[in-house]
């Protein structure tokens, strides 16, 4: 098979450690040069000493009509590598060759403008992924029956609900026809439904020969569509081939425990102006950051976050996943959050969770419907097996989860089958 | 790769495209990619990241980032064109009744409303692009992070879409015109000049102000100032007769100068200076460059910084 994407020794070094992550500005730049110019002449050396290869030497190949996922926990260089293959940064060194065009889908409905009609943000949104006019014009009715938004076509989009917005901002992404598309896990928003109909649409994709590189947290989607994997970590091809291997290899050692994510500047935390995620972490009983987690150790979840729509009717929901399948889903209290910062604290019992490694996906919803943000894999940790004190077996209990629940035992000739009184499960086993 | 779950069936009938039976169309290019030359990404040299290949590719979203300026900002006809009249329209009554005042301008004895308010919509029109245009990267980020094109678009779309508002201006221009019965030459065919020189102008300085303003972001707010300090050292609402005639040519240094004169010596039909235009349009080229050598130096890392 030829291929259609070569990959080259691919690497990219970001500068970090700046004292601005923004550039700062002229101000500072000229005032500090005036007070004191051999140091801020250091500054500016020791800023190119603070390096960070997002990328190091990535080489692969691949064929036409392939889908091929890419994997990794946060971090990994998943997304400085879908940024130089959609062209919008330059790699250090390195070189790649695309033979086609790329449409890439690093989010959805990039460049819609509120004001404008849904209609018009067709034609807009359409030109800046990369399509012809008289391609957008052909497609026009098939984008609008995959949206089913046909009534509101003509109304701003800025009255959409973030629903109808999705989904008209992924039906115009679907009917991108580029030889090769470029995919960033935006199947994580939009009812199940609709994440169906995507599913099935990317499906479509590659049996018209198309080529699909797709990123995601999802292991079960990553599972259903891809052909081949990639798994990247700190920058380097872990493990690249056939999807289930390295999906398997990826979730029993590759994701490490995060048990604490903090963003103090809200300009670069995650979210959007509506919320934006200032921590999330593990809280333990005893404040020891370096104490495992055991079955029977009760701990919480705790999550800082800027609201900034004091006053609206906001719901946390926290998901959580173990080898890339969910295992719960929790929500807050549905009720009007006041704006600012605000704190959410969810409590997971002792002898609940089993020795796995888990991973908590963070949503917030606003009116029980509109998701606002979410956060994949947020935070990991892993729950370790206690010793078991008089106990022979040292096998794995099989489960995602492993409650400690209430038994009795009882001699049937003593008398009936009466209603066992639950007893809560103990703290200590 | 065999364990792709492609079905490889690159082989659709032959009647694929036009049966309405099948929902699926093939891939565009049906020449297959392997045709066209591969895209290649590496490290760019300065040179090789001008694209004017690239730019040529994108017209079409080219036009279509005018055409959203414009819509959002004509989306109710009405209110935008008045906005967009408003502002040399109430400069030139406001110092028609200053110098009114204060003394009489020389103008060639072209009533002073219709001097002012030809100098001030050529001001309002460069004054507005190099604002728009400097923020155009900044302003645009989500599209600068998230889709490749060629980034000289946004500033050029910028220009081009405030050249529809100076449209609208000039039919207002015609109006005072007609209204003051200024009798047209053969000099108005010389127009187009001074028009192509300040959208230039306005271009490069743009270009050079977006590509700073991502890095240094309070540059957007030192602009106002430089600009008004600028508009008043340039014959906007004062003709380059009021300057004192050994001054004159110094003067001329500005590239203002010969923009606006040689706008007003087309209208009205008075002697062009052909030095001052001659600067200007040195000045205009030499700016362009310079402009489109900072932007291209500093493009590659946008996404990064931005």
């Amino acid at each position: 098979m030829p291929s259609i994407i070569t990959v080259e020794r691919l690497s990219k070094l970001y500068h970090i450690g700046a004292s601005n992550p923004h550039g700062g500005t002229l101000r500072e730049s000229v005032r500090d040069f005036a007070r004191n110019p051999l140091a801020s002449l250091m500054k500016m050396a020791e800023r190119g000493r603070e390096e960070l290869w997002s990328l190091k030497d990535v080489s692969f190949e691949v064929g036409q009509g392939e889908i091929v996922g890419l994997i990794g926990s946060n971090g990994a260089g998943k997304s400085t590598l879908l940024k130089i293959l959609s062209r919008i940064t330059e790699p250090t060194t390195g070189r790649v060759r695309l033979y086609g065009r790329v449409g890439s889908l690093l989010e959805v409905g990039t460049g819609f403008h509120p004001e404008l009609t849904g209609r018009e943000n067709i034609f807009l949104n359409g030109a800046i992924l990369g399509m012809r006019r008289q391609e957008i014009e052909r497609k026009f009715d098939e984008i609008i029956a995959f949206s089913e938004i046909e009534r509101f076509i003509d109304t701003a989009v800025k009255y959409y609900s973030s629903g109808m917005y999705m989904r008209l901002a992924f039906a115009i992404a679907a009917h991108l026809e580029t030889e090769i598309l470029i995919v960033d896990e935006v199947l994580a928003v939009g009812d199940a439904d609709f994440q169906k109909k995507c599913l099935g649409k990317m499906g479509e994709v590659t049996n018209e020969g198309r080529t699909v590189l797709f990123v995601s947290h999802n292991m079960n989607a990553v599972r259903a569509l891809c052909g081949r994997v990639i798994w990247l970590d700190k920058g380097e091809i872990v493990k690249a081939g056939e999807t289930e291997q390295v999906v398997l290899n990826y979730l029993q050692k590759g994701a490490a425990p995060t048990l604490e994510h903090v963003w103090d500047d809200p300009m670069t935390a995650p979210g959007n102006e509506k919320v934006r995620l200032r921590s999330a972490r593990v809280r333990l009983p005893e404040q020891g950051r370096s104490q495992p987690i055991f079955v029977n150790t009760p701990f919480q979840i705790e999550f800082e976050f800027w609201n900034y729509l004091p006053g609206a009717v906001l719901n946390f929901t926290m998901h959580l996943y173990t080898q890339g399948a969910p295992v719960f889903s929790t929500a807050s209290e549905v009720k009007p959050r006041p704006g600012g910062l605000l704190r959410e604290v969810v409590s997971v019992p002792a002898n609940f969770l089993n020795d796995e490694l888990y991973s908590v996906t963070i949503q917030v919803v606003q009116d029980t419907t509109e998701t606002l943000y979410l956060h994949p894999e947020v935070l990991t940790f892993e729950v370790q097996d206690v010793a078991r004190p008089g106990d022979n077996w040292f096998g794995k209990w099989p489960g995602v989860i492993r409650p400690n629940l209430a038994w009795v035992s009882q001699d049937v000739a003593k008398g009936g089958a009466a209603w066992v009184q639950m007893i809560r499960p103990s703290q200590s086993s | 790769m065999g364990t792709s779950t492609a079905n490889h069936d690159t082989t659709a009938p032959a009647g694929a495209r036009g049966g309405g039976l099948l929902r699926k169309s093939p891939p565009t290019g049906a020449s297959g990619p392997f045709k066209d030359p591969p895209v290649v990404i590496e490290p760019t040299t300065f040179w090789s990241a001008l694209e004017l290949r690239e730019m040529w590719l994108h017209r079409e979203l080219l036009y279509f980032l005018v055409w959203r300026d414009v819509k959002v900002r004509y989306r109710q006809a009405l209110f935008g064109i008045t906005w967009v009249v408003l502002q040399p329209l109430t400069m030139a009554l406001v110092f028609t009744f200053v110098f009114a005042r204060i003394g009489r301008i020389p103008t060639n004895d072209v009533p002073y409303p219709l001097f002012a308010y030809a100098g001030l919509m050529l001001w309002t029109f460069f004054a507005g692009a190099i604002a728009t245009t400097g923020n155009s990267l900044v302003g645009n980020a989500h599209l600068v992070t998230k889709v490749y094109f060629p980034r000289l678009l946004l500033p050029v779309a910028t220009v081009a879409a405030r050249l529809i508002d100076l449209g609208v201006v000039l039919v207002i221009l015609v109006g005072l015109m007609l209204y003051y019965r200024v009798g047209l030459t053969a000099h108005l065919l010389a127009a187009p000049i001074p028009i192509l020189l300040i959208t230039f102008l306005a271009l490069g300085v743009g270009l050079w102000m977006s590509a700073v303003n991502v890095k240094y972001r309070d540059i957007g707010i030192a602009i106002p100032l430089l600009m008004q300090l600028w508009m008043f050292a340039s014959p906007v609402v004062y003709g380059l007769g009021s300057v004192p005639k050994g001054l004159q040519r110094a003067f001329s240094l500005n590239p203002m100068v010969g923009i606006i004169e040689g706008f007003r010596a087309s209208l009205f039909g008075t002697d062009f200076d052909w030095p001052s235009m001659l600067i200007s349009a040195g000045f205009t080229v030499l700016l362009l460059i310079y402009g489109t050598y900072a932007f291209q130096r500093r493009q590659r890392t946008f996404a990064d910084i931005i």
